[in-house]
């Protein structure tokens, strides 16, 4: 019901909405609680567990009731709170967990049988028959589980991340944040001020009480007015600060485009703000807490500094017939606004026997407690019992109540700080220093008249400036209300019934003493054993009631009795804000090499290695299989010429006197006696003892290197570098720097290696001064590049390096020089079959739990020298005979499948654990051979040549026999490398 | 930590520096990367409760400090 | 008393006034046959196993805080038998056999749902690691399928298969696999220790312990001194401080790890699913809640919480596997004190000191192991044996080298695992 005259809202302005199919108008600046409630709508969700019918409780992101879904389709959001969303022309809200309408739910039956689903009662049944927990239980439990749902249909919104840095960080926008902003932008501080609502004033908007004879809302407008003027401030509404981290780093979540509905424009619908703030004012308010009385969950029932919200703000009262039940003084000034506004006050019913209730213009009844409510999804009356016993009723649609209010604490205890317990104010209030740099001040640090509040907020501005070194600037305060804060606790009503705590997930207060007598007693292990505190709302609303009665039913106080612990985010924040930036290939950076638009116009398959892309073949018209392709590129390397991009293997760069010294210390085999034009394999273990990686490394000059990882382990081998080099030899004079990017590196491989490469060096090579293994500068078509003459095949082969902008065009020239050869270019299969057939190792087979001794290269641990990783190789159990050997692989049958990732066994053995002998590593079809041929380990393999073992995959349903061979299967001699 | 033993150290010494660890809850000193910047091996002293950071120095220069290289 | 659907049925006609307590709150006495440091999940179900496989009923339970408030009240309750190495197939394959009968043991219902744990698999490599992974479980006598990518796409649609970062090419279906309530599997534990006369001493913080000439006499608590004759360690993140009251150091290292849970939400996500190339994993929890983790945080910690990059990397994983949990609002973060390992692999074992057992390393792991891990400790305290399925989680084997468990392959640097 709107009340004349009241309210921010814009009454020119008409929108229109739907909720459960029924069009409704509000005004702009309406939420869809209170546009609802101004349609005289009560009824707005149901609670999880019982179904019981639900109205709108809070007037903020507490609301554990009014529960929402808006949009549709891929665009819809469940479990939005009706008080915080904002209402839009076209807006679709649909209300939650009910079926088949929420005037009519189904399963509100739970709530018949509730004497029965008490707190815990499914860790008590459904065990009998065992089967039936799956097959029936369990089905049906899940069946009910949640409250929104998903669309199940991919993310179509644009969400943003950004970082933000200030000098001080506000939280909160009401009387204490904008003095706090205030005096600190003045003190020339960068300020951010963020607040969770649309509209900055905090409760100023929501009460109306004056601050320098003009209503609060006015001042708080015009301080913003100011604040916005200001260079060094930012403002930031819509923006919940979730939660403090580590140095200063806060996360917030910036509602941008949610209170539209507008999906255009750019804009993202939401963004997740990373604050670095040097200093931080936490004032955030205070959350007013319900009391626990029977049935004290029927929809008209709400907050009464909510329902001062919906009248002030919102200019709309939710009942006709109101009654205010409070246990302080605060509850009364709802009475008086309602009554100032016409709206017909039943009663105000104080539980205090001593309240001093001044100029009142309504009934009050003191040292009375409502102890129950009546009607059905609507609230029709209450039932209320004086302090002489008498019971008396009344005929009501709505109940303002107020158990008090707590400081929102909940920021400063998110580096593990804990509150502390104020008897004056029966709360919690922050531990001053709990998170470092943030300093609470206004409700949050339970100061709660208006001014104490503004000069609280001033005090907070100030201390920022100082703590950063400026001179802090005065700011004068206005006049303004400075009452004292005077209560007297009241948790719960005594009597008969249900009396509600947790309102969302239905937990009373019988439940919590249940709990009691059940012996989880520690705040924990109730909260975990009723559910208390766990909903959406987290027990914003009802965890400091819910400890009290635990105190009260354990025998003990409420700070002994301890919280829970309070943990980001303050409010929910949707995975797709914080993971921004990620879905589809934002993930992750992608690397491509110079050749990767040739390749993929060849229209090789790309797949990914590491970051990079590589392709795994190259298609030719008439081939209809990848073993095809790959087969006719082994050709091209075993009988003319092939070519491959080996830009993605790492290439280091190492320079200085010591360079040589350094590789002596981190390869297992010695390059200090490596002459310079020449290359040489190297073997790199962890310190551990374990194969890190391998490759090769060029030596260009006597204090100048250059180093090759493989493609999956350059990060990890330039941090070795880098840990050797500083945290083990900072003497030594070395340079070292990654030059992968830099370099353009193509493999040229086979018999007609030579002949390509002498159509394009501007000076022919010759085996005499280019022996395998030799390495030096050349120049291709003018450009000064490098040449190695290495082979990951086994064949005659080269790897030819140009600076990267010339490696687009290189790759070009040599797969014409190589087709004209009838050659040309060799992906990732062939590759890694030409590695097979010449026992080459890679991850595949040094996988990180590989020894030196495992893959037959102990004796490449050099004697001579200390190296990493060279002691711990040497354990017992790193050398032990027993352990699984590198051995090649080939099928008894030839026509038989192998299958990387199988088990080996003894030919008469079971196929089961305790038999294994070891397993195959990399499989490959050989067309040299014929059939195919796999690498592997076996228990002493290299003692078991000649031996036929029994070869099981389970998972593909592959089982054979495999010869134990040597794992060179081709040019076993090495001629060809040399040729 | 930056301490590596000598080859001849024996392995008890080794898996010492390896594996073992004092483990602290409180403050400690460890090593960390500036691996996306820098790329410096830094000594934090940290505290493990808390997460507080109250020194670093450069890895290179408290190993140099040690004097002897190992 | 009993627990049945029964009990609650007429409980819950006279008013649930029947309910007796679940455990009690006995006084410590002076002296027990043995303690257990440590009321978390392992500490207990190790209590229940000795007093129920081995008859030792004199035995107190020592927790410094509440029961069940470490790592089995704050994890991502998912259950398996999947691993690849010796030594740990065998160890948790025994685990989920306890699991698969918990319920009727203990008489309370601990959830255990075995909705199937699928690893996705991003390349033919990491395929063929799969299919060994697969072949050990099977070979183990646990089940196991390779599934193709058609398959997984058919069993998980919401998959992003067609714009993703790293493709799926397949993944490794393990059916026995899933989740369980995890307070209820240790209050479950609690409960069945309690009935067999095992004393749960809360808010008993121990302070030394007492050795002489190498063999354990007791241990020094906040409430006073407690003779006895074995004592077991079970305090992951804080078995560095336990152990160094005995003088010793272990190869650990207390590090973060986080994990998340949204509001509930009607169910959409029906199995265990991780994502290795994004160090995620994910189920959504009866109540509704997307129940999801990531990797280590990697700094030392014993903080119980993280911080944003790496909350920020698990979303980002999130988003790139299956964007239509974008909406979904994160409720809830915590982090967890992991206890971990150079080899990534627990440690079940005796010490040099008589008496003196330790139980520790269980990484990020080790809800799944708390049946096994009771059992095998239980037997190793009783007996003086280690028990078949743990025999491999030796504490020298990081100096000998012997029967390392490298699941992560990432080599001794405890925080990689």
């Amino acid at each position: 019901m709107r009340v004349a005259g009241k309210g921010l809202v814009d009454h020119g302005v008409r929108v229109r909405f739907r909720f459960d199919g029924v069009t409704y108008h509000g005004h702009a600046g309406d939420t869809v609680a209170s546009a609802l409630l101004a349609n005289g709508v009560n009824l707005m969700g149901r609670s999880f567990k019982y179904h019981r019918p639900r109205g709108v409780l809070t007037a903020g992101s507490e609301e554990p009731n009014a529960l929402i879904t808006v949009g549709e389709g891929a665009q819809a959001e469940p479990n939005l709170r009706a008080t915080q969303a904002e209402i839009y022309e076209g807006m679709v809200v649909r209300s939650q967990n009910a079926w088949p309408s929420l005037a009519f739910d189904v399963m509100a039956v739970n709530d018949l049988a509730a004497p029965f689903l008490g707190a815990g009662f499914y860790y008590k049944t459904f065990m009998w028959p065992k089967k039936f927990w799956e097959a029936i239980y369990e089905p049906v439990i899940r069946k009910a589980a949640g409250l929104g749902a998903l669309s199940g249909q991919s993310n179509t919104d644009t969400y943003e991340k950004a970082f933000a840095f200030c000098d001080l960080l506000v939280i909160g926008a009401g009387p204490t944040g904008l003095m706090a902003a205030l005096s600190a932008a003045r003190s020339g501080l960068d300020v951010i001020l963020a607040d969770e609502d649309s509209l900055m004033g905090g409760r100023l908007n929501s009460e109306t009480g004056a601050i320098g004879h003009q209503p609060g809302a006015v001042w708080a407008a015009q301080v913003v007015t100011e604040l916005a003027a200001m260079e060094n401030v930012r403002l930031m509404s819509r923006t919940t600060v979730t939660g403090a981290y580590d140095g200063g780093m806060y996360g917030a979540l910036e509602r941008v485009n949610q209170h539209t509905g507008q999906r255009t424009g750019g804009a993202p619908l939401e963004c997740f703000w990373r604050i670095s703030a040097k200093q931080s004012v936490l004032a955030a308010g205070a959350i007013e807490r319900p009391v626990a009385f029977q049935n004290n969950d029927r929809p008209g029932i709400m907050m009464a500094g909510a329902v001062r919200s919906y009248l002030n703000r919102w200019g709309v009262s939710p009942g006709k017939r109101v009654a205010v039940f409070g246990n302080n003084d605060d509850a009364q000034q709802t009475a008086r606004d309602l009554a100032k506004a016409g709206v017909h006050v039943v009663a105000l019913i104080d539980s205090r026997v001593d309240a001093v209730v001044r100029g009142a213009e309504f009934p009050v009844i003191t040292g009375a407690q409502v102890c129950n409510s009546g009607g059905r999804k609507a609230l029709e009356s209450i039932t209320f019992q004086r302090a002489s016993g008498q019971k008396d009723s009344l005929q009501v649609d709505c109940l303002a109540m107020s158990g008090g209010w707590n400081p929102t604490v909940n920021l400063t205890c998110h580096t593990g700080g804990r509150p502390t317990w104020r008897e004056d104010i029966q709360a919690f209030v922050p531990t001053a220093g709990a998170v470092a740099g943030l300093r609470a001040a206004g409700a949050c640090n339970g100061v709660f008249s208006t001014l104490g509040c503004l000069q609280d907020g001033v005090a907070a501005g100030k201390a920022a400036a100082k703590a950063l070194g400026k001179k802090p600037a005065d700011v004068d305060l206005p006049v303004a209300e400075n009452a004292p804060y005077r209560m007297s606790p009241l948790w719960a009503v005594a009597g008969k019934g249900r009396a509600w705590l947790d309102f969302q997930n239905d937990v009373s207060v019988k439940d919590v003493k249940q709990a009691a007598v059940e012996n989880f007693k520690s705040v924990e292990h109730m909260k975990r054993y009723t559910t208390q505190g766990m909903a959406t709302d987290q027990g914003k609303n009802s965890n400091v009631a819910a400890l009290a009665i635990l105190a009260d039913a354990t025998g003990r106080g409420i700070p002994e009795t301890g919280t829970t612990t309070f943990r980001p985010p303050y409010t929910p924040v949707s995975i797709a804000a914080m993971g921004a930036g990620s879905q589809g290939h934002g993930f992750a950076p992608e690397r491509w090499t110079t050749s990767h638009q040739a390749t993929v116009e060849r229209g090789a398959p790309m797949i990914e290695a590491g970051l990079w892309y590589r392709p795994s073949y190259f298609p030719k018209a008439g081939e209809s299989t990848w073993r095809e392709s790959c087969d006719r590129e082994v050709g091209y390397v075993r009988r003319a010429v092939g070519v491959c991009d080996v830009s993605t293997l790492g290439k280091i760069d190492i320079q200085g006197p010591d360079a040589a010294q350094l590789l002596d210390f981190v390869y297992t085999n010695m390059f200090s006696t490596l002459k310079v034009g020449r290359v040489r394999y190297g073997l790199m273990l962890r310190e551990d003892g374990h194969v890190m990686d391998d490759g090769t490394c060029a030596r260009l000059g006597a204090q100048h290197f250059v180093m090759t990882t493989t493609t999956a382990a350059a990060g990890n081998v330039m941090r070795h570098l880098e840990f050797v080099t500083q945290c083990l030899h900072p003497e030594w004079q070395v340079s070292f720097t990654s030059v992968t990017e830099q370099w353009a590196q193509f493999a040229i491989a086979g018999p007609k290696a030579r002949e390509v490469l002498n159509g394009l060096l501007d000076a022919p090579i010759d085996g005499e001064n280019w022996p395998f293994m030799a390495c030096g500068d050349v120049r291709v078509g003018g450009v000064a590049g490098r040449l190695f003459r290495i082979s990951f095949s086994g064949e005659h082969a080269y790897e030819l390096a140009v600076p990267s902008r010339y490696g687009a065009s290189l790759f070009d020239a040599l797969i014409k020089a190589a087709e004209a050869l009838g050659g040309g270019p060799y992906g990732m299969e062939a590759l890694n079959v030409l590695r097979i057939e010449k026992g080459f190792i890679t991850h595949a087979e040094i996988e990180g739990r590989a020894t030196a001794f495992d893959i037959g290269m102990g004796r490449m641990i050099s004697a001579k020298k200390d190296c990493v990783g060279k002691v711990m190789a040497a354990r017992e159990g790193l050398v032990a005979e027993e352990r699984p050997q590198l051995v090649g692989l080939k099928p008894v049958a030839v026509d038989a499948e192998l299958s990387a990732g199988a088990f080996l066994f003894d030919r008469a053995a079971d196929a089961v654990r305790v038999n294994h002998q070891g397993h195959v590593s990399s499989v490959g079809y050989s067309p040299e051979l014929g059939h195919m041929i796999g690498l592997g380990f076996l228990r002493r393999g290299p003692a078991r040549l000649g031996e036929i073992v029994r070869l099981v995959d389970h998972m593909r349903g592959i089982e054979t026999e495999v010869e134990i061979c040597n794992p060179v299967f081709v040019d076993a001699a090495g001629e060809r490398v040399r040729g | 930590m930056l301490a590596r033993p000598e080859a001849t150290a024996g392995v008890e010494a080794w898996d010492d520096y390896l594996h073992l660890r004092e483990n602290p809850a409180g403050v400690t000193e460890e090593l960390w990367q500036h691996e996306a910047g820098c790329a410096a091996w830094l000594v934090v002293r940290r505290d493990t409760r808390t997460h507080e950071i109250s020194e670093v120095t450069l890895a290179a220069d408290v190993k140099r400090s040690m004097g002897v290289a190992s | 008393m009993r627990f049945s659907g029964l009990r609650v049925l007429r409980e819950g006609l006279s008013g649930n006034k029947g309910w007796t307590p679940h455990w009690r709150d006995p006084e410590p006495k002076a002296e027990y046959d043995a303690v257990i440091i440590g009321g978390g999940g392992h500490g207990l179900s190790t209590a229940y196993y000795l007093a129920k496989n081995h008859g030792m009923t004199n035995i107190a339970v020592l927790e410094k805080g509440y029961l069940g408030g470490g790592n089995v009240g704050r994890n991502t309750t998912i259950v398996r038998a999947n691993y690849g190495l010796e030594g740990n197939s065998q160890f948790y394959s025994h685990s989920l056999k306890l699991w698969e009968n918990l319920e009727q043991d203990l008489n309370y219902n601990a959830m255990m749902s075995q909705r199937g744990v699928l690893m996705l698999c991003h390349s033919d490599g990491q395929r063929d690691a799969f299919a060994r992974r697969g072949n050990m479980m099977v070979s183990q006598g646990d089940d196991a399928e390779l599934l193709s990518a058609e398959r997984v796409r058919h069993l998980l649609p919401y998959l992003d298969f067609d714009n993703t970062r790293f493709p799926i090419y397949g993944g490794l279906l393990h059916r026995r696999g899933g989740t369980a309530r995890h307070d209820a599997v240790a209050w479950g534990y609690a409960r069945g220790a309690d009935q067999h006369g095992v004393d749960l001493i809360q808010q008993c913080e121990v302070t030394g312990i007492d050795i002489e000439n190498g063999v354990v006499k007791g241990v020094q608590t906040t409430r006073g001194a407690i003779r006895a004759k074995k004592v077991g360690v079970v305090v992951a993140g804080r078995s560095g401080q336990v152990a160094a009251m005995a003088g010793m150091r272990l190869p650990i290292e207390s590090h973060v790890l986080q994990a998340f849970v949204t509001e509930g939400i009607k169910p959409v996500i029906d199995h265990v699913v991780s994502f290795g190339m994004g160090h995620f994993y994910i189920s959504q929890s009866d109540k509704g809640g997307l129940v999801f983790g990531g990797d280590l945080d990697f700094y030392a910690s014993y903080a119980q919480r993280g911080n944003m990059p790496m909350m920020e990397h698990v979303m980002e994983a999130g988003m790139t596997l299956m964007p239509m949990i974008g909406k979904a609002k994160v409720l809830r973060s915590w982090g967890g004190i992991m206890d971990m390992t150079p080899d990534g692999s627990p440690i079940i074992d005796k010490t040099e000191t008589e008496g003196l057992f330790v139980n520790c390393g269980w990484c990020y792991g080790g809800f799944k192991a708390v049946p096994g891990s009771g059992d095998a400790f239980a037997h190793l305290m009783a007996t003086g044996n280690r028990h078949e399925a743990a025999a491999k989680f030796r504490l020298d084997r990081f100096r000998t080298g012997v029967g390392l468990m490298d699941e992560e392959a990432t080599g001794s640097q405890h925080n990689l695992h």
